[in-house]
């Protein structure tokens, strides 16, 4: 969170910046500007998100020719260029995106060096955009007749532009859309189970990356009015993705840091360094390498999270409590058969998994899924949640057949779930944490997010996250990392995050283990408390002491099949249950 | 075209497809063993033809003092641990390996350089400069993160590219060189003449492919190396040191690097940055063939070899955008034909 005094300190600093400094300084801020643009993209698409791109410097080459070859040889307005130049890197970023973001992480960052190389020898050999020499004699950017032609005038707008991404950056993250995005790096099998559409997600960022490189490649073209390939090559997006990681590519204003950074240094380096060994070369990239070394061995988030220990804390938690509760689906009427497993059958290989299984669940009750390791019990989870797909039989909710549907489209019906493994983001607070679950009882998208005009429905999604903690316990700790909680806190926060979602079927994966005897037993009392509040509970468990006392009914597995179901008194006397978990009848 | 002309590109192709078929397969090592996406792979290309040349020439090759600071920098990661361990013993052993062995190789290559010795000693002298680079390396940028995420290793990949890119600039100055060739000596077969060095570089990619195939196949190194590719976790738990084994494979890697350079060293002109393109035309052959199999990248290592020298010849001018962008058509093909499950990053 950014700390409001010093986010003024800033803007005060850069107001007057270019009239305590030289012009030579002042075209030095502009090319942190300039640069602090595309990183931001970075940080967003690399250190939030965990895409990495070395090809950056292709966008910014991309509208910044297409804007030179424009104004100089058709004569046509900067003004007009943009949206063009922008066209064309959205277009380009697109397809490219459409291509890679399907496969594994290592490919795009492998294929982004592969473009980035492409891109700068299309630039190289194009006689329309001046091969080697580039285009030079751009016109300066006029703003109602006020000519930008010299460094202290490029300055202002270069740095609204950028502070003004910075800060529909923040936006961002602070935001419906942005605890999804931030879900996305490590936890996107959970977003994906509260309704995010993770890939598509991941698209859009990688478009808004290019694009913010786009706009800096045109404010670029403009600035200096020369463009020619040598800016574009592939060690500018090695540097852009080197300020990111050297800034703290967790946080937006890792970008502003990274991009001062490597800037001044590169300044300093190529000054320093030639008259060192005697001859022109661009030997900073030693230091610069070293630099990144040694901080992934260090620091691995940047400077940003060292330098902010020194800031004064950001301001505290503010909810909405008079926020108007957001709405409620109509529940299904107790009794009523909510779930239905028919014939549901899973095949890995060689193994089935489930076999032919069928049980149904009703509205009200607690069921309890048991079985000895390996029954199947997760796998039949998965199915249902839809993790996985079914290889045959049918899974029915309220009539309606699920199993061919992705987990974000079974979210939407109402079934939420927990995880077994603590799927929280450890450095987000409980409260956002929570509020993922409210993701799809909100529409504002992206953009809305950026201007902050979704203020109003984040404040209720946010509310409805801290009524839901208090309601299982946790009110005190809403603005703690999630990450800082005991492991029964955590398991606590990842059922009210899926009570968040307003569920019908709430889907609990062994929630009771790893925790301490206490622990069990106030989770037994928040289950029972929430069915005795009309919700329905399926409960895949280990524990027979946990299951036995709190469960309606249970349904055990062995080997994948059905071994018994009923009441836990008579699964208690059933002798092949007995068997199946005990050997054999003494 | 001409059938002749076909004939003489195919040639050419073959042996630039020779040569990023080692690398491809060297890459594809290292990323199954160690996940690490091996971008330096490139710079010790250069500073094997770079050394080579030098020595040709009668000069002193500046991988000796990256070699001897390596080993030092190494040395001074393992002895602060030995020391905090209290494990003085082991300080004799990193004593030897990090500072007393590059030493040795640096007194060897400083009385050898004025000898002007036959072309097979050169050649062990550059190999034994630049091998020790790889576990080097592996030791001091790599190992210290060695559970870190694929993205977190290809970004250390980046970092380690600059710093011996860089001093490769330093050391080797920014002027291209190019050894002369081991032997004049041409084979003609009808219209076709074919050059000694080709012959060598196909022989010498065959005979290296022959060799790991030997040590996958019956040696209990690679057996070792092929286990800890395919399942980390397991090959710690049966007692594979994984660490061994990312230095082993950094070692192989570093070694099909600098046979790389030493067989192209007398083919093209070669700079301090040469490598780095070089490498990469590896990894778009390992792309080419999936980055899963071993034959299948060297197959599309040797097509892309072609494909650079057909389109050298259709297209000079677009030669190297041809090269870089021939794996999208490959990528939407794989992206089309595999199925997509979310995946997380691990912490």
């Amino acid at each position: 969170m950014r700390p409001k005094p010093a986010f003024a300190a800033f803007l005060s600093f850069m107001a007057v910046a270019p009239l305590l400094v030289p012009e030579f300084h002042v075209t030095l801020l502009n090319y942190i500007g300039l640069a602090t643009l595309v990183t931001l993209g970075l940080v967003v698409l690399t250190g939030v998100v965990g895409l990495i791109s070395f090809g950056q410097q292709a966008f910014v080459g991309l509208a910044a020719y297409t804007t030179a070859v424009m104004t100089t040889v058709w004569g046509i307005s900067p003004w007009v260029t943009l949206p063009v130049a922008l066209l064309f890197t959205l277009v380009a970023a697109m397809i490219l995106g459409a291509i890679i973001l399907r496969l594994s992480g290592h490919y795009l960052a492998l294929t982004t060096i592969a473009w980035a190389i492409a891109a700068y020898y299309l630039f190289g050999k194009f006689e329309l955009l001046g091969q080697y020499n580039g285009i030079a004699n751009l016109p300066a950017l006029s703003i109602f007749g006020w000519k930008l032609d010299t460094g202290a005038k490029s300055y202002y707008l270069i740095w609204v532009v950028t502070t003004a991404a910075l800060v529909a950056a923040h936006n961002l993250l602070d935001s419906r859309s942005g605890r999804a995005i931030r879900a996305l790096r490590f936890r996107g099998v959970m977003a994906e189970s509260f309704g995010v559409n993770t890939a598509a997600l991941k698209y859009l960022l990688f478009i808004y990356a290019a694009l913010l490189a786009g706009i800096s490649g045109w404010l670029y073209a403009h600035f200096l009015r020369l463009v020619s390939p040598g800016a574009f090559g592939v060690n500018a997006g090695i540097d852009y993705l080197f300020m990111a990681v050297i800034g703290g590519a967790t946080q937006v204003w890792g970008a502003v840091l990274g991009a001062t950074i490597l800037t001044l240094l590169k300044e300093w380096l190529q000054d320093l360094l030639p008259k060192l060994f005697g001859q022109t070369g661009n030997y900073e990239i030693v230091v610069f390498g070293l630099l990144v070394l040694v901080l992934l061995h260090r620091a691995r988030n940047g400077l940003l999270p060292v330098l902010a220990r020194f800031l004064p804390p950001g301001p505290p938690l503010r909810i909405a409590s008079d926020a108007a509760p957001l709405a409620r689906r109509s529940p299904p009427a107790p009794g009523a058969t909510l779930l239905e497993v028919r014939a549901a059958q899973k095949r890995f290989g060689g193994l089935l998994a489930v076999d032919r299984l069928s049980f149904e669940q009703k509205s009200g009750e607690i069921l309890g899924l048991i079985g000895p390791n390996g029954a199947g019990k997760s796998t039949m989870f998965n199915l249902v949640t839809g993790v996985l797909r079914c290889d045959g039989g049918e899974i029915l909710f309220r009539g309606e057949r699920i199993e061919h549907l992705p987990s974000r489209d079974i979210a939407r019906l109402g079934i939420c779930r927990t995880f077994q493994h603590v799927n929280l983001i450890g450095n987000m607070t409980v409260l956002e944490n929570a509020a993922i679950g409210a993701h799809l009882r909100g529409k504002q998208g992206t953009l809305a997010a950026m201007l902050r005009l979704e203020r109003d429905e984040d404040a209720r999604l946010l509310a409805e996250a801290a009524m839901q903690l208090k309601r299982v316990g946790l009110g005190a700790h809403l603005a703690s990392p999630a990450g800082s909680l005991a492991l029964g806190q955590q398991r606590v926060v990842e059922i009210a995050r899926a009570l968040c979602a307003d569920p019908l079927l709430l889907l609990l994966d062994e929630p009771a283990a790893g925790l301490r005897y206490a622990e069990k037993a106030a989770l037994a009392d928040l289950l029972r408390k929430l069915r005795d509040e009309g919700m329905t509970i399926l409960l895949v468990e280990h524990d027979m002491d946990f299951v036995m006392g709190l469960v309606d009914r249970l349904v055990v597995m062995d080997f994948g099949a059905k071994l018994a179901q009923g009441i836990p008194a008579e699964i208690q006397a059933d002798a092949k249950v007995l068997q199946a978990y005990l050997g054999g009848v003494a | 075209m001409t059938f002749d002309i076909a004939l003489w590109l195919g040639q050419d192709g073959v042996t630039n497809g020779a040569i990023y078929a080692l690398l491809a397969l060297a890459l594809l090592l290292v990323f199954t063993v160690t996940r690490v996406i091996f971008v330096p792979q490139g710079e010790f290309i250069s500073y094997a033809a770079l050394s080579l040349a030098l020595l040709q020439a009668g000069r002193m090759p500046g991988t000796v003092y990256v070699l001897v600071i390596g080993g030092l920098v190494a040395a001074l990661f393992d002895g602060v641990i030995a020391v905090r361990a209290g494990a003085w013993r082991r300080l004799p052993r990193i004593v030897l390996v990090y500072l007393v062995l590059p030493l040795l190789m640096a007194a060897i290559t400083w009385w050898a350089v004025p000898q002007k010795l036959a072309l097979g000693w050169q050649v062990l002298i550059v190999l034994g400069l630049v091998v020790p680079l790889g576990p080097i390396l592996y030791r001091v940028a790599y190992q210290p993160l060695a559970s870190a995420s694929v993205l977190v290793l290809f970004i250390v990949s980046m970092a380690a590219h600059y710093v011996l890119t860089g001093l490769g600039l330093v050391f080797f100055g920014g002027e291209g060189l190019r050894a002369p060739p081991f032997s004049d000596f041409q084979l003609k077969l009808g219209v076709l003449t074919i050059s000694a060095q080709s012959m060598l570089v196909v022989a010498a990619t065959l005979v290296i492919m022959v060799l790991l195939w030997l040590l996958f196949g019956r040696s209990i190194y690679g057996k070792a190396l092929r286990a800890t590719a395919i399942n980390r976790t397991g090959a710690r738990l049966v007692g594979i040191p994984t660490g061994l084994s990312g230095s082993l494979s950094f070692t192989l890697a570093a070694f099909i690097g600098a046979v790389s350079g030493v067989l192209i060293a007398p083919i093209t002109t070669i700079y301090y940055d040469t490598g780095f393109l070089i490498g990469l035309k590896g990894f778009v052959g390992a792309i080419l063939g999936g980055m899963g199999s071993y034959p299948l990248a060297a197959l599309g290592a040797l097509s892309l070899g072609l494909l650079e020298s057909f389109s050298s010849f259709w297209a000079s001018a677009y030669k190297e955008v041809i090269v870089f962008t021939i794996i999208i058509p490959v990528l939407v093909w794989r992206s089309l034909t595999s199925h997509h499950a979310v995946e997380d990053e691990e912490e």
